[in-house]
């Protein structure tokens, strides 16, 4: 499909732990983002959804693969290019007491950016400040402070209005309200789809909160051990997973038990999550899967389209 | 208590974008710095007290009627209105030679300080920011030298030193620092390396900050407050040091002096005239602890976390 702003075609990130052993922490990882969608990106911590939004952000430098923005090869950028690059794509970061300098003031902090990419006199500077921090709900009287001075939700707002400071199309969120009051968690998800609407933005959006992702999102991507398991729309994913992962995920959702009958039944999974690091052939999910036969965990499933824009990465989903 | 009237409930809706107001105005870094090292009376207290001694040590000789180099008939003098600290045994008055041996202490930790400093700082700063293998060439080369006895170094080099007719301070100083810059450099290395893992290094990246301005405007601001702690941290160290080859002859020789080399005079005679030890070594037990309490106060006004 032509629309997607983002693509991913058979991303690989490895780390090289030492000489022999490679931890895999993105593999084969083919996806698209359209514009103006929110695609949530969800999975177990250190099944690689970050690693996999930094690579797509070109932080990384991806092991094999091609990632597109807006039908441009990113690995291939260079120059003018580049800046384009990187003014057009932005990322919201999962810590907010370390992703702002303990040194620089909230006002330095988000002109970061905007030095970069625009030429601005002292006085537009100031104001186009001010313009972002009412964006993101903070007054004119935040510019002067230190982050240290600021509280976990506020320093999330100041990370949102620095990526939004060079105006972007495209904006990883990596993890951004884990780190936060569940109370405040709400304020920057409404503020994030507030702002996607008002400029247009599309999100690739990191997750374990399952609930949250549903919130936001319009597609979900379902990551395992550093492979996207299933890529449905939100609805499809939450009602009508075909993947077992996913599906064993989704049961995990803890929900209201309305009825007061306890009848609403977990299937727990067996074993844990093996190590990234040199993974055995087939699909990885094989070890803890119930439905796994000799295919599985000799040959790595692909990633195929099951039902128009359903994706499903396994042997026994027909 | 079921029947409570619904009317009762009102939805009084969450402010979302409501921000909190804050009181106290905007202040910049290094005034705050000043403001809470302020509040530290101690630090404070130690600061004058060294400003003093630096003083002394500058114009005290200046304004002696004595020379610290000239002999006199009046010697092993207890102190007295003539000779506030008494005399030798060769009638030179102490309190010139107090002051002047000062002048070569300071002047070496000092030096010797911000010398280790500046070459640690160059080279973990080079380790951290290129990582990998020249990381690791880097400081393979540091774990050699720090494991080389130091003394042995020192006198190796004031031996070699000797036959080129390079002042005493100088080979001091060069002695001192050429094992002394390792610490620092792992000490900064570790520091950098921190720093760059951080996320707003990471989103500067993304912001398309050239790595020069991440340096200045990242790397630098971040580690600065934490090197010149060290540095306040490791003075004394360096004036122990002079004082301790002094001692053992290895360093200043007369007719020039310094505490470490008063002390080392004072030894054979310090029974008969204990004054003549007392002095240099007050001196150095003084300067010693201003500059540590100076820098415990730098360390507590310059760490941006215990800031409230």
């Amino acid at each position: 499909m032509a629309e997607y702003l983002v693509e991913a075609k058979n991303l690989c990130k490895y780390f090289k732990v030492d000489r022999k052993r490679m931890l895999k922490a993105v593999d084969n990882v083919s996806l698209g983002i359209r514009k103006g969608e929110t695609l949530g990106l969800v999975g177990e911590s250190g099944c690689g959804k970050t690693t996999c939004g930094r690579t797509l952000l070109h932080l990384y430098e991806a092991t094999s693969g091609e990632i597109y923005f807006d039908g441009k090869d990113v690995s291939k950028l260079s120059g003018k290019d580049n800046m384009d690059f990187k003014h057009r794509a932005q990322m919201i970061f999962q810590d907010p007491y370390s992703s702002l300098d303990p040194r620089m003031t909230i006002g330095e902090i988000i002109a970061e950016g905007m030095d970069v990419h625009v030429k601005l006199t002292g006085q537009e500077r100031q104001q186009r400040i001010v313009e972002l921090l009412a964006a993101v709900g903070l007054t004119e009287q935040f510019a002067g402070r230190f982050a240290h001075e600021l509280s976990g939700g506020q320093r999330q707002r100041v990370g949102i209005a620095r990526a939004l400071a060079v105006d972007p199309d495209f904006i990883v969120c990596d993890e951004p309200i884990s780190a936060l009051d569940v109370s405040i968690q709400a304020q920057i998800v409404n503020l994030l789809i507030k702002l996607q609407r008002e400029r247009g933005l599309t999100y690739l959006f990191i997750s374990h909160d399952l609930s949250m992702v549903k919130h936001i999102s319009d597609r979900v991507g379902v990551m395992y051990l550093g492979s996207l398991v299933e890529l449905a729309s939100s609805e499809v994913i939450f009602k009508n997973a075909k993947h077992p992962y996913t599906q064993a995920l989704m049961a995990a959702i803890p929900e209201v038990d309305f009825d007061g009958d306890g009848k609403k039944k977990i299937e727990r999974l067996e074993g844990e999550v093996p190590s990234p690091i040199n993974p055995p052939p087939g699909c990885r999910f094989a070890a803890r899967c119930k439905y796994a036969t000799d295919i599985c965990r000799q040959q790595q499933p692909q990633l195929v389209e099951l039902e128009p824009d359903h994706f499903v990465a396994c042997h026994h989903c027909k | 208590m079921e029947n409570i009237a619904k009317e009762k409930f009102q939805i009084i809706g969450t402010e979302d974008d409501a921000a909190d107001l804050l009181a106290r105005p905007p202040i910049n870094f290094w005034k705050d710095a000043w403001r809470r090292f302020k509040m530290n009376k101690i630090a404070v207290v130690a600061l004058i007290l060294l400003c003093v001694l630096i003083v002394m040590c500058v114009f005290a000789p200046m304004v002696s009627k004595y020379d610290f180099e000239v002999m006199s008939d009046a010697r092993n003098a207890d102190p007295s209105a003539e000779h506030w600290f008494g005399t030798d045994k060769l009638g030179r008055d102490m309190w010139t030679r107090v002051w002047v041996g000062g002048r070569v202490s300071i002047i070496i930790g000092l030096t010797g300080a911000l010398i280790s400093m500046t070459l640690g700082c160059i080279y973990g700063g080079i380790a951290a920011y290129f990582g990998g293998m020249v990381d690791n060439i880097m400081m393979r080369i540091v774990e050699v030298l720090i494991s080389v006895p130091y003394l042995i170094v020192v006198i190796l080099m004031s031996v070699i030193f000797e036959e080129y007719d390079i002042p005493q301070l100088v080979t001091l100083l060069l002695a001192m620092c050429i094992t002394g810059w390792c610490g620092t450099a792992r000490f900064v290395r570790s520091e950098m390396l921190r720093i760059k893992s951080e996320e707003f290094t990471l989103a500067a990246q993304l912001l398309g900050v050239s790595p020069w301005k991440i340096v200045i405007r990242h790397f630098i601001p971040n580690t600065i407050s934490i090197i010149i702690v060290n540095i306040t941290f490791s003075i004394p160290s360096y004036i122990f040091s002079e004082a301790f080859l002094s001692y053992l002859g290895l360093g200043i020789e007369p007719p020039g002096t310094s505490w470490g080399a008063l002390a080392s005079a004072a030894q054979s005679q310090f029974t008969f005239y204990p004054y003549l030890l007392f002095w240099p070594v007050l001196m150095i037990a003084l300067t010693m602890l201003c500059f540590t309490l100076i820098g415990e106060g730098m360390r507590d006004a310059l760490d941006p976390k215990a800031r409230k």
